[in-house]
């Protein structure tokens, strides 16, 4: 993972030939996931709290894979483990939240795009949508 | 070591991969599955799976903020990450089929290319020739800020972009990383944008193509939320530590220090894949 560079001063430099919309959209999808990832740590470091609670004194044996029960790698599993406040599920539900986020970004620029009437990228970005649900529905 | 031990010191490192991955702008992810295979000794599908997920959230959390500086080049993100997001399924697909050893093999030559790539220094070459016709077509040419007023800039070789990102999209869904480094050389070499939209458009599509990959992993059991939680927590406070500290601090150095460290872990990788260790 590359991390970009740091800006400096850009505050003051924010382009204004951009057009008037397409910064409403940048602004609209930076909201999006600064709130995403806010909300998906903060739902995980919640279970995580209880779930060291609980289970902070074992020993856990991470070095031998044996992948995760049914309840921890479906999306259906994980939301019966939170409504029965299993603490390892609600930490779960908030990385499924954070896998979302990217999603739900993807959604709102190709609203974005379809109220353009920019109806090239609207396929371009359903087909990228398409993509990310077979992997987090069907898989 | 109690699960309450593991998770404090998963959280140091990984604030410390993040702190470095944000000041040398090298990215962190890239190490988080060394440290959690080399350093503590945690099964190379469950480093992948909590890599992927600390990936997603230290792209977003910055894409958040670059987006909304205008630098990031929407049309050509959403074109590009067909590319990534389908690469990315295919690469964890294959991953199911491939040994551990091979893929901590593969994670070391890619370690090692990374490596290589922070010791360059970038220069921007905007060429002001004539358009690209495929560019034209999907709109891709743009404007970004600079200290004197918005520049404009073409988008040029879009099919090789487009390649290289699948390759991208491959190893980010094989290794559990971002695959900056491939992706921010597709943009900034391959198709001839401006360094800064380079890097902040490929941080912009890693947190997608990450997210094609996770969906497939968390069906197959990699995401442990014990290793998961305290990687993502750590690698997002170390990134916004980082980003906040340094606007305008000379980074050079810390980046070919960096390199040199990743290139250790890279040897160390290939090492424990080829003794098959890992």
């Amino acid at each position: 993972m590359v991390s970009p560079e740091r800006s400096d001063g850009t505050a003051a430099v924010r382009a204004s030939g951009h057009a008037a919309d397409e910064e409403r959209v940048e602004q609209m999808v930076g909201n999006l996931l600064r709130t995403g990832v806010l909300i998906a740590a903060l739902v995980a470091f919640a279970g995580g709290v209880a779930f060291l609670a609980h289970h902070g004194a074992s020993v856990p044996a991470y070095h031998v894979f044996r992948g995760e029960p049914t309840m921890l790698n479906t999306l259906g599993g994980v939301l019966h483990g939170v409504a029965a406040f299993d603490t390892a599920a609600i930490v779960q539900f908030g990385i499924v939240l954070l896998i979302a986020t990217p999603v739900a970004r993807v959604l709102l620029t190709l609203i974005a795009f379809a109220m353009r009437r920019d109806w090239m990228y609207v396929v371009i970005s359903a087909i990228v949508l398409g993509a990310l649900m077979f992997s987090l529905l069907g898989g | 070591m109690t699960l309450l031990q593991l998770d404090g010191l998963l959280f140091l490192g990984a604030f410390a991969a993040g702190l470095i991955g944000a000041l040398t702008g090298l990215g962190g992810g890239a190490i988080i599955v060394p440290l959690l295979t080399l350093g503590f000794g945690v099964d190379i599908r469950y480093a992948i799976g909590a890599s992927l997920v600390s990936v997603i959230a230290t792209s977003s959390g910055a894409a958040a903020a670059y987006v909304k500086e205008g630098y990031t080049n929407l049309r050509v993100g959403m074109l590009l990450e067909v590319a990534t997001t389908i690469g990315a399924l295919s690469g964890a697909f294959v991953a199911a089929y491939v040994a551990p050893n091979v893929i901590a093999i593969i994670f070391g030559v890619v370690l090692l290319h990374a490596a290589w790539e922070g010791t360059r220094r970038h220069l921007d070459h905007i060429v002001h020739g004539t358009p690209d016709h495929l560019a034209t077509v999907l709109k891709l040419d743009s404007t970004y800020p600079t200290a004197e007023g918005p520049e404009a800039y073409q988008v040029h070789h879009v099919p090789l972009g487009f390649g290289l990102m699948y390759v991208a999209g491959v190893l980010s869904g094989l290794l559990g990383i971002g695959s900056g480094v491939v992706k921010v050389l597709a943009m900034d070499r391959a198709m001839r944008l401006p360094f800064k939209v380079s890097t902040t458009t490929s941080n912009f599509m890693i947190g997608v193509t990450a997210a094609a990959s996770a969906g497939l992993y968390l069906h197959r059991g990699y995401i442990e939320p014990g290793l998961a939680l305290p990687t993502m927590l750590g690698v997002l406070c170390g990134a916004l530590t980082g980003a906040r500290a340094l606007p305008g601090l000379k980074t050079r150095k810390l980046r070919l220090i960096f390199s040199v460290v990743v290139a250790a872990i890279a040897f160390e990788m290939l090492y424990n894949g080829f003794s098959g260790k890992i």
